[in-house]
């Protein structure tokens, strides 16, 4: 007789723990040829809000480690995705119906991924920052710093290479983020929020929600205390209540298609200018 | 905060006293009282305002002759000039002082009285003017000589080389021993030769020490060393006589010397005395310019301003 | 005369041409606006009228639209970007050959010192078109991405703080990009502006490249909402700017907002005291305290709080209030009657929250805008002074005791524009320069602008940068 498997019970994950969604929620989600798959939790605004203030609370420390450090624990991420490699290729099989070559390939490049924003944590203010050659006796500098707590919309498709260049765009800067996973894919998201729990990822740097994005979009695009929203996972409509809630408190709102791009960062990040007079 | 002479005399009981309170001075940053400075030199002074300032200048420049080739003559007619700046206009008020070498004073004296000009103090440069390198017994005699000869104001130059070293204690002594000789008999410019000082920091500090230390008046430059009176610096002394002022209740007066040889400069300079010590300070007995060339030119503007035309030097003495 | 009193030194308006009527610039050439609608500019240190200004309506907006984009696609998409940066040049050097013209229209209409103008205003105007020039042919090289590409027509909403030199932050790079612009002024400051387009004519800038329309709110909004522009550069209120964002979420309209701020500036107790009360005068009372970035919420560590107050007073008594084209005039004229009314107003709720108001013996013109220069002691991070920008010449003092309390208080706002440290030890400055949230921080100084130097908020204070190569982002476009 065959074995039975020990399924997965997918959960949220915020600040470094893995509750169930606040309102007892889960919704039902299906392999690409229809198949019941996982019935993952569906957040709701309250555990946003938990979510939220996790980030909120993890950005000092986080934003205040060595960029050097900061790098290590991203690469950390890329050793341990490694080591879960199978799980990742069977569950983008499932979810996205990709052959097994083709899932193979997004995992590696999802790994690659990581360690290519891994590597630029340090490189980011050398550069994105300048020293300005201003007209009079002062040194005048400017460093990009991160904007904050960024919430990510993940994209549907090529879900893990989306998610890691999102999350791994937003927090190789010291920024610290919320992601919501893509309603119809979240069973990477879930997978890869245990790989960063085994990573040295501070709690609350990165915090994955599952649900469905649509009931969050206006939530998120109110929230005061979150800076920035990468909406790249949400429809140009869903985009436009982001930008529209978002301007009570000027978020920082970009949607991106590039995969590796130095400008992922650059978004979220601000530029800071000190000028000192030079005297003695 | 107001400290009684107690409090000041323990402020310098000792070296270590001294050394203690002068770290406690502000910093000054270079960048910003220079910007200061350059902002106050674009006030505009005109009319009535330009006619005063002119005047004023005039009360308090301390005409200086400091040459090697110096001698009787050239000192009488330095006196001349003092008392009479301007032989065809006897509204022209005459200078602060006449400022020569030690060795001058007499004569100066003698000439000045004899012209009428007994309002007008002889000034002499002191402690072995303009280095400050001679022993002490020299400096002593040096400033008694000046005093024997009817100086009644002594500038005496400070012993650079002991402050940049840090031997503030002996600074501060000498200062003291040479106030102890001038006595009721003589005011004292202390001269901090700035140019050698180099940092702002360390014209306060130079300030507060010689004010501590009992100066009446203190003074940027000898006139050997560039850069001399620049604003900026002028600007420093200023603030520490204003500060020392409100900490102690005793004004000491600021004299810039070097460098100030138009009617511009000067003004430039009683815009920083009145914007920042204030107006009490806009006084012969508070403020002096050392100078030689600037009394021409500022004479030179005086007609321009009465008579409406530019004028030539062919109209000022040429002494 | 028995005291130094300084002597009336008015600059001689005989330099300006003012007309009595100014039309829309609009494709190379001044037109009358459709319908004929105008309104008028006054001086607000004596509230004469100035001129008669045009007011565009909603077609003379569209034709502006078009024209710039017509230039964008015939003319200046087609000007090789060196040449593009010549005629930057050539604008710059005109603004520095005309500089005094500039200077007095600008003191005239905005009410700002002729010192101002004279000295920072019209200079640095002029800077930044120099400045600009230079980039046009090196985008490739600014960092900004790969590939930089204008984003097409800029409509651009300016204040009336500094009138020509916002007019400069924003136009010079835009063309230097390679975008071509309609430019909306300040309802009551649009006259520099269009002596800029004469500036533009001189230079033989092609037509419809710069387009200018004067009007009000209502005209920045519909240049705003105009589906003919695709990017939008705003500096202005906070309310206005998240408005515009509103307005533009579901378009595909890039947007760089510059907005308010209630910049910290603070000082520690080894701190430079003098130079540090110079810089929170300038920091305040810089062109009436009409300064997004001011530094309006004065931070003093209560170990110097007596020593800094009382050195301020001093020198606040020294702040020479009056004629704005009096060479030695320090404070001017506010700059219009709502302005004025909502400094009383915030003043007076000072007053009433419990703060303790000093302002320095003066004599205040009798006509025209003015308010004294203006402290309060005993403010609390909850007073409405400590939170609103009250955009003129009124400090609050606060106090804090540790590095960590300053920081806490200074970040304890919406805003983050700008901020200033004083202190003598290096580490502090940069200890607090790493901690502080506002885009601008001043070590040891106050209110220093450069071409060169980015210049920009963070939070509610704005979107993106202006200068430095920064500032190029905003007027291009990349893959990202």
């Amino acid at each position: 007789m065959a074995r039975i498997d020990v399924l997965k019970t997918y959960k949220l994950y915020i600040n470094g723990a893995f509750p169930r969604g606040e309102s007892g929620r889960v919704y039902e989600v299906k392999d690409s040829k229809g198949a019941f798959l996982a019935n993952p939790c569906q957040a709701s605004r309250k555990d946003l809000r938990e979510a939220v203030v996790a980030a909120r609370a993890a950005q000092n420390g986080w934003v205040s480690a060595t960029a050097y450090l900061r790098g290590q624990i991203l690469y950390r991420a890329a050793e341990m995705m490694q080591a879960r490699k199978s799980e990742f290729v069977d569950a983008i099989i499932a979810l996205e119906g990709k052959s097994p070559k083709a899932a193979s390939d997004e995992v590696d490049s999802a790994i690659d991924t990581w360690v290519w924003y891994a590597g630029w944590s340090d490189k980011v203010s050398t550069i994105a920052g300048s020293t300005n050659q201003v007209s009079g006796p002062f040194y005048n500098f400017t460093i990009p710093e991160a904007v904050g707590v960024v919430t990510i919309f993940a994209e549907a498709k090529s879900t893990l290479l989306s998610l890691v260049s999102s999350i791994g765009a937003a927090i190789s800067t010291g920024n610290t983020c919320i992601v919501i996973a893509a309603e119809k894919a979240p069973l990477t998201a879930i997978t890869l929020a245990e790989v960063l729990a085994t990573s040295d990822l501070p709690h609350g740097v990165v915090n994955i929600l599952t649900g469905k994005s649509a009931e969050l979009v206006s939530w998120v695009g109110s929230h005061m205390d979150i800076d920035a929203v990468d909406v790249s996972g949400l429809t140009k409509k869903q985009e436009a209540d982001v930008r529209l809630e978002g301007a009570e408190n000027l978020k920082r709102i970009h949607r991106f298609t590039e995969v590796r791009s130095a400008q992922r960062i650059l978004s979220f990040v601000e530029n800071k200018t000190v000028w000192h007079p030079i005297g003695i | 905060m107001l400290l009684n002479s107690v409090s000041v005399d323990e402020l310098a009981r000792d070296e270590e006293s001294l050394k203690r309170f002068l770290r406690t001075l502000p910093p000054v940053d270079q960048v910003g009282v220079e910007g200061r400075a350059a902002m106050l030199s674009t006030r505009s002074i005109k009319n009535a305002s330009k006619n005063f300032a002119i005047d004023l200048a005039i009360r308090m420049v301390d005409l200086t002759t400091l040459e090697g080739a110096d001698t009787p003559g050239k000192v009488k007619a330095l006196c001349n000039k003092a008392v009479r700046p301007d032989p065809t206009d006897s509204t022209v008020p005459h200078v602060g002082a006449v400022c020569v070498y030690n060795d001058m004073v007499s004569i100066a004296r003698a000439h000045l009285d004899s012209i009428g000009g007994h309002d007008v103090p002889v000034a002499a440069v002191s402690t072995a003017f303009p280095s400050g390198r001679a022993s002490q017994a020299v400096k002593i005699q040096d400033t008694k000589d000046a005093l024997d000869a009817g100086a009644g104001e002594i500038d005496m130059v400070i012993d650079r080389g002991a402050f940049l070293s840090g031997r503030y204690g002996e600074v501060f002594d000498e200062i003291k021993l040479i106030k102890s000789l001038c006595g009721e008999k003589a005011h004292l410019k202390v001269i901090f030769e700035t140019g050698e000082l180099v940092t702002y920091d360390n014209v306060r500090k130079a300030s507060f020490m010689a004010m501590l230390a009992g100066a009446d008046f203190i003074k940027t430059s000898t006139g050997k060393v560039a850069p001399a009176a620049t604003p900026p610096v002028v600007l420093v002394m200023l603030e520490a006589v204003r500060d020392f002022h409100i900490m102690t209740g005793r004004k000491v007066g600021v004299k810039p010397a070097g460098g100030i040889r138009t009617t511009k400069d000067a003004i430039k300079q009683l815009v920083l005395v009145n914007e920042t010590a204030g107006e009490e300070w806009l006084s012969p007995n508070l403020f002096r310019i050392g100078a030689s060339a600037l009394l021409n030119d500022l004479l030179m503007q005086r007609m321009k301003m009465r008579d409406g035309r530019y004028s030539s030097s062919n109209y000022v003495t040429l002494d | 005369m028995t005291k130094f009193e300084y002597a009336p030194a008015p600059e001689s308006t005989s330099i300006v041409d003012l007309k009595s009527e100014y039309g829309l610039f609009i494709n190379g050439k001044f037109v009358a606006p459709k319908g004929g609608k105008t309104f008028v500019t006054i001086n607000p240190a004596n509230e004469k009228i100035l001129a008669k200004v045009a007011y565009a309506s909603n077609s003379d907006v569209d034709k502006a639209v078009i024209a710039a984009t017509e230039a964008f696609k015939k003319t200046w998409s087609r000007t090789s970007p060196s040449e593009r940066g010549k005629y930057l040049y050539r604008i710059a050097r005109i603004l520095q050959e005309r500089a005094r013209e500039f200077a007095v229209l600008e003191t005239m209409d905005n009410g700002k010192p002729i010192r101002e103008t004279r000295d920072i205003d019209i200079p640095l105007a002029a800077a930044h078109f120099f400045y600009h020039a230079g980039w046009a042919d090196k985008l490739e090289f600014a960092g900004v991405g790969s590939n930089p590409k204008p984003h097409g027509v800029v409509g651009q909403i300016i204040p009336w703080n500094f009138p020509l030199l916002m007019l400069a932050w924003k136009v010079a790079p835009a063309l230097a990009t390679g975008n071509t612009v309609v430019l909306k002024p300040a309802e009551t400051t649009p006259l520099t502006a269009l002596l800029f387009a004469e500036v533009c004519q001189q230079a033989g800038l092609p037509a419809g490249v710069l387009n200018i329309v004067t009007g009000d709110g209502a005209t920045g909004a519909y240049l705003v909402n105009h589906p003919g522009i695709q990017k939008i550069a705003f500096t202005g209120s906070t309310q206005v700017g998240k408005g515009i964002a509103r307005a533009i979420s579901g378009t595909s309209k890039a947007l760089t907002l510059e907005l308010g701020g209630k910049g910290a500036n603070i000082i520690y107790d080894d701190a430079a005291i003098d130079e540090a009360v110079e810089g929170i005068i300038s920091g305040i009372f810089f062109n009436q305290g009409h300064v997004c970035c001011a530094g309006s919420r004065l931070l003093v560590q209560e170990s110097v709080l007596d020593e800094v107050t009382e050195k301020l007073k001093r020198r606040m008594s020294l702040i020479r209030v009056g004629d704005p084209l009096d060479k030695n005039t320090d404070l001017g004229a506010i700059n219009s009657k709502a302005q004025l009314e909502k400094i009383h107003e915030l003043a007076n709720s000072g007053d009433s929250e419990g703060a303790q108001r000093w302002s320095p013996e003066c004599e205040l013109p009798g006509a025209g805008f003015w308010f004294k220069p203006t402290i309060f002691s005993g403010v609390a991070q909850s007073h409405r002074i400590a939170r609103e920008e009250i955009f003129g010449p009124v400090l609050s003092i606060l106090t804090f005791r540790t590095p960590q309390e300053a920081i806490e208080k200074a970040n304890n706002t919406p805003f983050g524009l700008s901020a200033g440290i004083w202190t003598d030890k290096g580490s502090k400055i940069l200890w607090t320069a790493q901690r502080l949230k506002a885009g601008v921080i001043w070590a040891n100084t106050f209110n220093k602008f450069d071409p060169a130097s980015p210049f920009g908020g963070y939070k509610e204070s704005g979107w993106g940068r202006e200068g430095g190569r920064h500032g190029l982002a905003a007027y291009v476009k990349v893959a990202k």
